[in-house]
């Protein structure tokens, strides 16, 4: 153990990187996150459980997971068929349409939110050809939905497209030759493959969902218990004053999108194990 | 059964200059091995490729039997293609991936799970891989992989056999086992066979007949005898063996090398310049006389030695040939050598 900590590995320069990665590592992720759990701590577990079981804390924490969920799953479809189309295919505006993905990285989230709010509002764009089927988009959590899956876009496609753009193509046509049609081939055989890279995508999608706020709050309306996301009550906290109430739902979303994560990366890492790159 | 490529010309980029298959038409008789050979760029993956269906023919046919199978998809056409990578699925196990083809047939045609399973086992077994099939892809060595991308190809019963530089990615000793091994599994199964190659020792050890193409269009096809001792073009004579060519008339009966007669008979109809190509067993080193050459390097290769020789008659044009590890010479030397055959094209 101890001489597999000095000799780690044959390539130099092993204990100034390692040096580097953890001072690095320490200072800018873990500090500020421990700082977050030693203020939340002052409250005790029974403090915690107690803010934790308010139920405008749970609806709240209930609609950033859960949306944030729903948004993943969405792109995770949807994206795959973005990046396939994108890599497979050659057509006019391909390389335009490429850059289009980044928008929503580049794009300041407020920017985007009151876009998406003024489009999807009752006397919008879209809103207003839904409004007469007495449907509601911004103001609910299906506008919320849809910021999240416009902010997540990019993470499905680009963890996915040099994956497929490493897929050999000779996979695919020797399913051809064996009698598989096209669908068939997808299915059983290039799906199966891009899983692991969907999964990664997927993750890093519900990761930035569960965390967004300005794209949200201004196409959420905000209702307590109906569309009040997590990040937003935690602002609504600190307004108030009540620094341990919003340290304490940091707190509880940090732990809760850890184990999403680790859930994520547990499936991911049987899926690698399968394909036989371990 | 009997596959015949008709007038095949394919393009790739549309235009017409260049083609990557220039009227090429190919006949393969039933259960015969054949080679398609040549170097890089030929034409002879495409060839096999538009055999296949996997790649459109701009123009021109493909028959299995007597069935035009040219506007038939490449599922329909029931061909058993191994890949130089060999394209297995990599997160099926390998029992999965020889019965892939079993199990995406529809419901009517598909084999019931228990005659699916004795399937793959006998093929397993026909393989030399039986008890592995559980193991993944990347568990095995790349022999290993290339015997499991066969019976995968030979588990829908196809009605012929396409391998693509079958063992282009193996070192010279699997190379060696597995071409042998599959001469067997031709010999047992009777499938019409096809491979390419670029191995020429390959190509002549393993097939009936072998195709030389160069450039799109075929060369030469015939056995690997035909092949070796008459090949048809200089192309061939280039390619297939080790050869040197000088330039040479046909005149009054006799090659002559400039100034100098060649001892080697002229067929009817030859005249005029050419260039005669000859292997390295060809020219022997002869004390009783003959044209003087200039030894220009010596390498010991094994048993033997080869020299590199030049005529003083004609500037630079070297020739390699063999000699005996006895006879002791040096560079510089001039030696007489004697012609034994040779092959004139001329132009």
């Amino acid at each position: 153990m101890l001489s597999s900590l000095r000799r780690p590995s044959i390539l130099p320069g092993f204990g100034f990187a390692f040096g580097i990665t953890l001072a690095y590592l320490g200072l800018i992720v873990l500090l500020p996150l421990s700082a977050l759990v030693l203020r939340a701590s002052g409250l005790g577990v029974s403090g915690l459980w107690a803010i934790a079981t308010e139920p405008r804390v749970l609806a709240a924490l209930k609609v950033s997971f859960g949306l944030a969920l729903a948004a993943a799953t969405v792109n995770a479809v949807f994206g795959t068929i973005v990046a396939w189309v994108l890599v497979r295919y050659e057509f006019p505006g391909r390389r335009l349409l490429d850059a289009a993905v980044d928008l929503p990285f580049a794009l300041p989230t407020a920017v985007a939110g009151i876009a998406l709010a003024s489009i999807y509002a009752p006397n919008g764009w879209v809103g207003s050809l839904v409004a007469p089927l007495g449907w509601k988009i911004a103001f609910t959590p299906l506008g919320i939905a849809i910021a999240l899956v416009f902010v997540g876009l990019p993470f499905i496609v680009r963890t996915i497209q040099p994956v497929l753009l490493d897929l050999e193509s000779d996979v695919e046509e020797a399913a051809a030759t064996l009698g598989a049609s096209r669908l068939r081939t997808l299915l059983q055989v290039v799906l199966p493959v891009l899983v692991p890279a969907i999964l990664t995508g997927f993750a890093l999608a519900f990761a930035r969902g569960v965390g967004e706020y300005g794209s949200v709050i201004f196409i959420a309306g905000n209702l307590p218990f109906v569309s009040e996301i997590a990040p937003l009550l935690i602002v609504v906290k600190l307004e108030g004053f009540d620094y341990t109430g919003a340290t304490a739902i940091a707190t509880l979303m940090l732990g809760a999108a850890f184990l999403v994560l680790l859930a994520v990366n547990l499936i991911q890492a049987v899926a690698r194990r399968r394909l036989g790159n371990v | 059964m009997q596959v015949r490529a008709q007038n095949i010309i394919k393009r790739f980029d549309g235009g017409p200059g260049n083609a990557a298959l220039d009227d090429v038409s190919l006949d393969v008789g039933s259960g015969e091995l054949v080679a398609l050979l040549g170097p890089s760029g030929s034409g002879k993956t495409t060839l096999l490729r538009v055999i296949a269906g996997l790649e459109q023919a701009n123009s021109g046919q493909v028959f299995f039997g007597d069935e035009d199978a040219s506007q038939k998809s490449v599922q329909e056409r029931r061909v058993g293609f191994v890949f130089q990578n060999y394209a297995l699925f990599k997160h099926m196990t390998i029992a999965e991936n020889i019965a892939f083809g079993l199990e995406v047939r529809t419901r009517g045609t598909r084999p019931p799970k228990a005659e699916i399973k004795r399937r793959v086992l006998e093929l397993l077994d026909l393989v030399q891989l039986s008890g592995l099939d559980k193991r993944r892809p990347a568990q095995l060595s790349g022999g290993q992989r290339q015997r499991v991308a066969l019976a995968r190809a030979l588990a829908v019963e196809p009605k012929v056999l396409l391998l693509d530089e079958p063992f282009g990615a193996l070192d010279a000793k699997v190379r060696r086992d597995l071409r042998r091994w599959l001469r067997e599994i031709h010999d047992r199964t009777g499938h019409t066979t096809i491979f390419v190659t670029h191995d020429q020792d390959e190509a002549l050890e393993l097939a009936d007949r072998v195709a030389v193409l160069s450039k799109g269009k075929i060369e030469q096809i015939g056995t690997p005898d035909d092949i070796y001792d008459h090949p048809a073009t200089p192309f061939v004579h280039d390619f297939i063996g080790e050869a040197s060519s000088l330039p040479v008339v046909a005149r009054d009966g006799s090659f002559w090398l400039g100034a100098e007669r060649i001892g080697l008979p002229v067929l009817g109809g030859q005249a005029g310049q050419g260039r005669l190509f000859v292997r390295p067993q060809d020219v022997v080193f002869d004390q009783a006389g003959g044209i003087p050459a200039e030894v220009v390097a010596v390498r010991r290769t094994g048993a033997a030695r080869r020299a590199e020789i030049a005529f003083p008659a004609l500037g630079g044009e070297r020739v390699e040939i063999n000699a005996p590890a006895a006879l002791n010479f040096q560079p510089g030397e001039t030696l007489p050598v004697r012609f034994m055959r040779g092959t004139f094209y001329p132009g």
